[in-house]
């Protein structure tokens, strides 16, 4: 037995370098690949704040703040999905399945309706109002839903939710319609998702974030381990399960707020990256969670190199990407299933 | 001394319908209790309400003669468990994995199962004749492997009572017998203190040192099976007519042909 203990421990262990090895391999790789060839010495001789030196401006300037937000976002709705499916019980449950993408879409649609241009501590007033209707949509949804005798009926969530997606989707649709052609322009591509506009500020400012809702899911992973299970049977093993649900919805938003109110809605990567990581790792969520977070920062890096590239030097919006994949993937899903 | 688990004067409605009325009633340690009872007279609640896993609003319900809504869950949890009638696995978790989470009450955030905890499950899985497929998958497994399961589950979380709502009524007799024979195991070399909600009145009387009746939300009889199994007052709480057989001590309830 001794040996079985050692063995999964050490199993876990390399899973998780095996998937910090990708995630380091694609972080330095991803920035070397796009439509322009650069000279990589030329590059690095330039440094980070070089001027006059193109292959300088290019890797330091757009690509590398590209992936590394690709990597935060990534990392941010893999981990927010495995969460939201172990909280909902359900595997085909997502960051965006409560609302907060389409709170989100509100938010930022009508922050360009309005033609608010400017920035707010750094932040253009796009990304806040997203950020607000995000945590509004939320909070929308979760208000409508009573507990009962102290416990939150999951399903009962979930149908809140998509009935708010749908509820804000059409008020998009309304403001969109409404809109001239240049707001027009600016809402359909906000609506894609993408990373291509980004600097290290905003990166670094969103990091922070990130990494305390992670680490704040990785402290509770048993407790949702349990959740996963059943509200009762988690329950009679000793888990407070209404405080664990609120720590869990509360940081799982809060982490996929951020991103999208930065990028936009970038769908399927939280429900993808979480099947797959299962695959290899299990249902546990101590070790799914990191596993998670370091396979969808990959994930999105790699998605969003292919969307820097496939149709150079056009570069498309890697929500188109991720979206291409997510309809075949829902396929194998559901065949996985024997559904279909 | 505080009774070991005690119920005083417990009364649980949903959305105002009573569910359970005036329920009170006092375990000692090492009891084995069988709640019997027509569908939807309260024995599910009853026991999710002594187990914490419903919560109450106030005091009636003591373990140790503590209010065990003042008790933490996880220090709860080390007394007192409760296992369902169904298994419901959304997500692949293996067996060894689903043991093990009964350890939960005993470790800290941030950990994995230690040593200890490996060896008390494995030897719950022992115990439970699960080790065989510690390694596959639970959703993989039948009705009855899932209820052995769920009871090493429960084993491993070392409690000094355990709760079980209808822990046979799904499974076929060899596997509701084997179920039995490990809950009284349990009891007899644990002291382990034991209340099955019951369905079948000949395994329960068989089994129960003591039964509990339980009809539309309150309780009709409590005391040893030959004094609970009394031909009148199964046939008013079930509506059906028996006949009772005395078999070396054991009684049988056995429906008769004549009315409904």
């Amino acid at each position: 037995m001794n040996m079985t203990i050692n063995m999964s421990q050490l199993s876990y262990k390399m899973t998780i370098v095996m998937f910090l090895l990708l995630f380091l391999v694609t972080l330095c790789v991803a920035p070397l690949i796009g439509s322009t060839q650069i000279k990589l010495l030329n590059a690095i001789a330039g440094g980070i704040h070089a001027q006059n030196n193109l292959d300088a401006s290019i890797l330091f300037q757009v690509r590398l703040p590209r992936v590394l937000l690709g990597a935060v976002a990534g990392a941010a709705l893999s981990v927010a999905g495995a969460v939201f499916q172990a909280l909902l019980r359900n595997d085909l449950a997502a960051p965006f399945t409560l609302g907060v993408s389409s709170g989100a879409a509100l938010g930022a649609v009508l922050a360009i309706v309005l033609n608010f241009n400017i920035s707010i501590l750094g932040f253009p007033l796009v990304s806040l109002f997203s950020f607000i209707g995000a945590l509004g949509a939320i909070f929308l949804v979760f208000s409508l839903v009573k507990t009962q005798h102290g416990e939150l009926p999951t399903s009962i969530l979930l149908l809140a939710g998509v009935t708010a997606n749908f509820f804000f989707a059409s008020i998009v649709m309304f403001l969109h319609y409404v809109s001239d052609f240049g707001q027009s322009f600016r809402i359909i591509r906000w609506l894609m998702g993408g990373l291509d506009i980004t600097d290290y500020q905003t990166v670094l400012s969103i990091t922070p974030i990130i990494l305390i809702g992670i680490g704040l899911l990785v402290y509770v992973g048993r407790d949702l381990n349990l959740i996963s299970t059943g509200d009762h049977p988690a329950k009679s093993r000793g888990v407070d399960v209404s405080q664990i649900q609120k720590i869990g919805f509360i940081a799982a938003s809060l982490i996929t707020a951020t991103v999208v109110a930065i990028t936009g809605p970038i769908g399927f990567v939280g429900l993808i990256v979480p099947h797959i990581a299962r695959l290899f790792v299990g249902s546990d969520l101590r070790i799914l969670i990191p596993v998670s977070m370091l396979f969808g920062a990959s994930f999105l890096i790699i998605c969003d190199t292919i969307a820097r590239t496939i149709i150079a030097p056009t570069e498309i919006p890697v929500g188109i990407i991720t979206a291409m994949l997510g309809g075949p993937f829902f396929v194998w899903l559901l065949k996985r299933k024997k559904w279909l | 001394m505080n009774p070991h688990l005690e119920v005083k004067n417990l009364n649980f409605a949903y959305d105002s319908k009573p569910i359970l009325k005036d329920i009170s009633l006092s375990v000692k340690k090492g009891e084995f209790i069988g709640l019997i009872g027509p569908n939807g007279s309260g024995k599910s609640t009853l026991l999710k309400l002594m187990g914490g896993v419903m919560s109450l609003s106030d005091d009636a319900v003591r373990i140790n003669g503590q209010p065990i809504n003042a008790i933490k869950k996880k220090v709860l949890a080390r007394d007192i468990t409760w296992i369902s009638q169904e298994h419901p696995m959304v997500f692949p978790f293996t067996i060894q994995e689903i043991v093990l989470m009964g350890r939960h009450p005993y470790l800290p955030p941030l950990s994995f199962e230690g040593e200890e905890d490996y060896r008390i499950a494995r030897d719950a899985m022992e115990m439970t004749q699960t080790s065989q497929f510690s390694n596959r998958y639970f959703n993989e497994i039948s009705g009855g492997e899932k209820q052995r399961v769920m009871l090493a589950s429960a084993i491993a979380q070392e409690p000094e009572i355990m709760l079980l709502d209808e822990p046979t009524s799904a499974l076929d007799l060899k596997y509701q017998i084997q179920i039995l024979n490990i809950l009284k195991r349990l009891n007899e070399e644990q002291n382990i203190t034991l209340i099955l909600a019951m369905h079948d009145l000949n395994l329960a009387s068989r089994y129960c040192r003591r039964l509990i009746l339980l009809d539309d939300g309150a309780i009709i009889r409590d005391g040893a099976p030959s004094e609970v199994l009394k031909k009148e007052v199964i046939e008013k709480v079930y509506g059906v007519n028996v006949n009772l057989h005395n078999l070396d001590g054991e009684i049988l309830v056995h429906p008769s042909n004549s009315g409904s």
